[in-house]
Formats: C-alpha cells, sequence, structure tokens
C-alpha cells in the first residue's frame, strides 16, 4: 500500500483534532466488542466481514469492525445532549473478496446527536468532511435512504409486501426478485403453488419438531393465503419505484426530477422537504448543490443502518480503492440500541490510510 | 525431493483412492503396522505418499507442503479462501459424491424455497426475538449460499456431528449438512429445500499451486500425470 502504520496514525491524529477543533469531544472505546450486539444488528454476514474470537468467559468477542455501534451505545448509556464526538483507532475488516486490502486500518469518526433542525445537522456533518478532504481532489456523491423508504412506503399493495421489501432494502437482488414477483413478472414458485392449493397442508405434515410451532406454520399458511389474493403490483407502481432507483444527477435536478415522479407518488412528498432543507442548508454552508451528485440508491448496498442521508467521497483515479470518507444519518441505529430511548444522529468516518495514498 | 501425494489416510475413501490409482497403474499402499501412517507408491519414480486426515488436505495443498492431494470439493471451497488461485482440480474421482444441502423439518410444509426460508426466518424473529438458528459446519459456504438467495435474519450455529439431530434438540431450526441419500434426513423428519443444492462434492484429485518443484519434480508430475490421464 505504500503508506506506513505510523504515518497513517500521524494522519489519524492530525484529522481528529481538526475535528476537535471544531467542537466535537474525544472518545474512545474498546478493541473488543460483544459480538451479540453486532450480530442482532446486523446479522451473520457480519462474520464474514468481522474477526469473531471466543473469550472462555464473555463468549463471542468481535474485534470492532467499526465505531458507530461502540459510539451509540456509549451515547445512550451516559451521554449528554446535545454530543458531538470524534476518534480514532483501528478497525479491522476481513478481506475475503479483496485479499489485497488491508484487513486493519484506522478510520477517524466525527458524530453528532443531536435534536435540533436536522437538515443542518446533515450539512455540518457533510461541510466538515468536505472542508477537511479538500485538499485533496475527491467526487462527492450523496443519496438518501429515506426517499427510497417513502417510496416503497406509498406503494399501492399490501402492508404485508410493503414490508417485506422494506426489509430488503438493503439487499438490491433480493429486492429486484420480491418486486419481481410481486408485480407477478415471476410466477409463483410451483411448490407455493402446489402447497396452497391443498385446502389442509397440515393435514398430511407429519411430525411437528423443533421450536417453530404448528400454529406458526399456520400462521405463514394463512399469510401466504392472503398474498395470493392479493392484485399484482402495477405495472405503473414498479415503474414509479424504478424511476426513482435511476435518479442520478446533481442535487437540484434530482430533486427537480423526484417532484416530477411524486405527482404520481405524492407518498415522497415529506421525504423530499427533507432533502430540499438539507439542500438549502448546504448551500448556506457553502457547498455548491447544483454541482453535487446526488444518488438515489447511493448507501443502500453498505451495512444497514443509514436510514436518511448518506454520503461517500471517491478518489474517481483510483477505482480500485473504497470511499476515502463515508457517512450518514442513523436514526434508526439509536432507536435499536437505546433500549427505548431514541436521538436524531448523524455522523461519518475518514479513512487516513487511503487519503494518504491518494493525495500522494 | 519427490512429489508428494495427500491421500485420506483412513475409510472408504482412502479405499477407494487407491482402487483409482491403482486401476491407472500406480499402486498406493499403507506401509507398517495398521496404526502407522506412512504408505508407499508402487509403478511410477519419485512420488511419495502422505496419509492425511482429508480435512488437512486443503491446507497442506494451499501451503504447498503437497503437490497433490485427494479430498472433497467441499472442503476445498469451505476452507480455503480464493481457493481457485490456490490448488488446481485435476480429476473427479468418481466417487464421495455427496450434496451440501440446506433442510428443514417436513412439517414445515410452507417452507420449500430459499424465499420461503426468508419468510419464516423474518416471522421467528418477529415470534421468538431471536434470529433463526441453522446448524453447520461448513460456515463460508453456507452463509455464502444464503446471502446470494436473500436470506436474512439467521444466525449459524456450530455443529460438528449428528447436525440433522439438533432441530428435536431445539438446538437449531434447520441445518445445512452433507448428504448422500438423505435417509438420515428422513429418518429425523427432515426436508431438503427444492433448491439446487449449496454445492455438490465429490472426491477429486487437486493440484497445488504453491508446491515447490525442481525439474527432477517436473518430471515425476509429468509422468504421474500421463499415466493417470488427468
Amino acid at each position: 500500500m505504500g503508506v506506513s502504520f505510523a504515518a497513517e496514525k500521524a494522519e489519524a491524529e492530525r484529522l481528529r483534532a481538526v475535528f476537535a477543533e471544531a467542537g466535537a469531544q474525544p472518545l474512545d472505546c474498546a478493541i473488543m466488542q460483544s459480538a451479540e450486539t453486532l450480530l442482532d444488528l446486523y446479522g451473520e454476514d457480519i462474520r464474514a466481514r468481522a474477526y469473531v474470537t471466543h473469550d472462555p468467559s464473555r463468549g463471542e468477542m468481535m474485534l470492532r469492525p467499526d465505531f458507530t455501534v461502540p459510539v451509540v451505545e456509549m451515547h445512550m448509556s451516559d451521554g449528554a445532549e446535545p454530543a458531538r464526538y470524534t476518534y480514532a483507532g483501528e478497525v479491522f475488516r476481513r478481506q475475503e473478496e479483496h485479499p489485497e486490502r488491508p484487513s486493519e486500518y484506522y478510520q477517524v469518526g466525527y458524530e453528532v446527536f443531536d435534536r435540533g433542525d436536522q437538515a443542518k445537522l446533515d450539512a455540518e456533518v457533510f461541510g466538515l468532511f468536505a472542508e477537511v478532504l479538500k485538499p485533496v481532489n475527491l467526487r462527492p456523491v450523496t443519496g438518501d435512504i429515506g426517499i427510497l423508504t417513502a417510496a416503497v412506503a406509498g406503494l399501492q399493495t399490501s402492508q404485508e409486501r410493503r414490508d417485506a421489501l422494506l426489509r430488503h432494502i438493503w439487499r438490491p437482488r433480493r429486492f429486484r426478485a420480491l418486486l419481481d414477483r410481486f408485480s407477478g413478472k415471476t410466477p409463483v414458485p410451483a411448490t407455493r403453488a402446489a402447497m396452497l392449493a391443498q385446502g389442509a397442508p397440515m393435514a398430511t405434515a407429519g411430525p411437528v419438531i423443533g421450536l417453530r410451532s404448528e400454529r406458526e406454520i399456520e400462521t405463514r399458511i394463512a399469510a401466504l393465503r392472503a398474498d395470493a389474493a392479493q392484485p399484482a403490483l402495477s405495472r405503473g407502481q414498479v415503474e414509479l419505484i424504478d424511476a426513482v432507483l435511476a435518479v442520478r444527477e446533481t442535487c437540484s435536478f434530482a430533486l427537480e426530477h423526484l417532484r416530477d415522479i411524486a405527482v404520481d407518488m405524492p407518498a415522497l412528498l415529506p421525504a423530499l422537504e427533507t432533502f430540499e432543507r438539507r439542500c438549502d442548508a448546504l448551500s448556506a454552508r457553502g457547498v455548491d448543490v447544483a454541482e453535487l451528485d446526488f444518488e438515489a440508491s447511493y448507501g443502500r448496498s453498505s451495512m444497514e443502518y443509514y436510514d436518511g442521508f448518506a454520503f461517500g467521497f471517491v478518489c474517481e483515479s483510483r477505482p480500485d480503492l473504497p470511499p476515502i470518507a463515508t457517512g450518514g444519518r442513523y436514526d434508526a441505529l439509536t432507536r435499536r440500541l437505546g433500549g427505548g430511548q431514541e436521538i436524531p444522529a448523524v455522523g461519518g468516518v475518514i479513512r487516513p490510510g487511503i487519503l494518504l495514498e491518494v493525495a500522494k | 525431493m519427490s512429489i508428494k501425494l495427500g491421500v485420506p489416510s483412513k475409510g472408504r475413501l482412502m479405499e477407494k483412492t487407491f482402487d483409482w490409482f491403482g486401476a491407472r497403474g500406480v499402486k498406493l499402499s499403507r506401509t507398517g503396522s495398521d496404526r502407522e501412517y506412512a504408505g508407499a507408491v508402487e509403478g511410477v519414480e519419485g512420488v511419495s505418499l502422505v496419509l492425511l486426515s482429508a480435512g488437512e488436505i486443503p491446507r497442506e495443498l494451499a501451503a504447498g507442503r503437497i503437490h497433490l492431494g485427494v479430498t472433497g470439493t467441499d472442503l476445498i471451497r469451505e476452507k480455503l479462501v480464493q481457493w481457485d488461485q490456490k490448488v488446481e482440480p485435476l480429476a473427479e474421482l468418481g466417487f464421495g459424491q455427496a450434496d451440501l444441502i440446506v433442510a428443514v423439518p417436513a412439517a414445515w410444509v410452507d417452507v420449500d424455497t430459499l424465499d420461503d426460508l426468508d419468510g419464516a426466518a423474518a416471522a421467528f424473529r418477529a415470534r421468538h426475538g431471536f434470529r433463526m438458528r441453522i446448524a453447520t459446519k461448513y460456515h463460508r459456504l453456507v452463509r455464502d449460499y444464503l446471502r446470494m438467495g436473500g436470506v436474512a435474519d439467521y444466525q449459524l450455529v456450530d455443529s460438528q456431528g449428528a447436525t440433522e439431530g439438533t432441530v428435536k434438540n431445539l438446538t437449531a431450526e434447520a441445518i445445512a449438512d452433507i448428504t448422500s441419500t438423505g435417509e438420515t434426513l428422513r429418518a429425523n423428519h427432515l426436508k431438503v429445500l427444492a433448491e439446487e443444492p449449496v454445492l455438490r462434492s465429490q472426491a477429486t484429485l487437486f493440484r497445488s499451486r504453491a508446491a515447490k518443484m525442481n525439474d527432477a519434480d517436473r518430471e515425476a508430475l509429468r509422468v504421474l500425470t500421463e499415466m493417470l490421464g488427468v
């Protein structure tokens, strides 16, 4: 990679000092984190990306794959409000698909927990990252998972179908497969059709073993019957979703384009107001939104905690490298880790190692 | 130096491997006492036999400590990251066939596809407060398979043996395991999903891409592969 650990660490400390100067409180957290929390949040896939180890008394532990979860946990347990935090430290990622990428590297973060004007806070984080990264020629790209969520929530179909799509927003392939099925583009699997054709499929099922009870099976059969009775999702509705997903232009044009789509899908309007307020706040902070790229599907295939604004800074001359910085809004994460409490949160991280590499 | 050939050290896999090589004029045998893992090669020069547990053969091939090895495709794919850069399959040996499959209780009449499994997993998590457990020892293969299939809300639990019994014992809701006939599954009231298996495996002769060779070794390997017709 050509950047020494010492140089990477020094750059991490420099960036953390910049964030502290901007008003963030420096924070540190343990390298070994409870695997349970992370597994519960991300599911089994996290095992393919993180190092899991075993401690005889504490059970399964994970080398922190990022700081966001421990920082949220710390804030939710004893943080003052509002709060701005910064941290710098190593994170650990298994690189099975890309063995040439480092499995241990620094991240420097800036995270904001604040109930104030959310558009302004989005702009604060993005603006700060843009200033810090200004000396290097990077392309910023933004997205908004909230617009996608609103589009799905506005679909004219059953709540169960909308829920299934929402659950898979972060898995584009599966999302597409569900859309194809709900719209009748792919037929109902033969096994399901055969099962539903039986009057009482459980009659010949044999002994029920395991924790999943007969009642749970019956409940799902009933849900499948109800789903089979649903009319197909109309072609027009699928086209609206596709149109939203395909939006890829500068923020100003994207907003206009999405407003056009919202004529047929008014459920988008609240999310578009959020988007517009963010654009205004970004402008007020000196970001040229007429030049800033927006991709409706940005932030969709990474870790599933960004649920609103999402951004990244990429080096266009080095497509082999991951983004140099990423960030976004993760309100839902604070709700899931907050034990009954929640607070709007937005933040991001820079990777000093690859920042130095592209700056060379 | 010589070409080192790694072969499973016991059981039917060893016997069938010996038969396969024997039918091609290369006689493999165990030497010394029954408990001693030493072997001999007759019929070809410059090749030595190393008897190993089938599960260790992938690692030895990847490290280049053996030049050739016989083991199941399942073990190669599970244990080696980027396996195709480390070993080259030379020949499928026509035995040791087994599929790595996902199985659920036969009473789950509502679950036949991965799509169903995902739907059932979502409902299970909502009802029980934890992710649906799938018992297996093939963590990487199964995880990749389920990710490609779009299954969420599951977790893998490690099971190194008697995996079919985990559902009845309430330590898992479903399993992913190697099966050759399916009889054990039926006996345990399980059924295989109506999907392509995670992997179709059989005993395969692999060549290490990492093992060092001198000129004499290269010649020995050439003669051996010619005799074997691979």
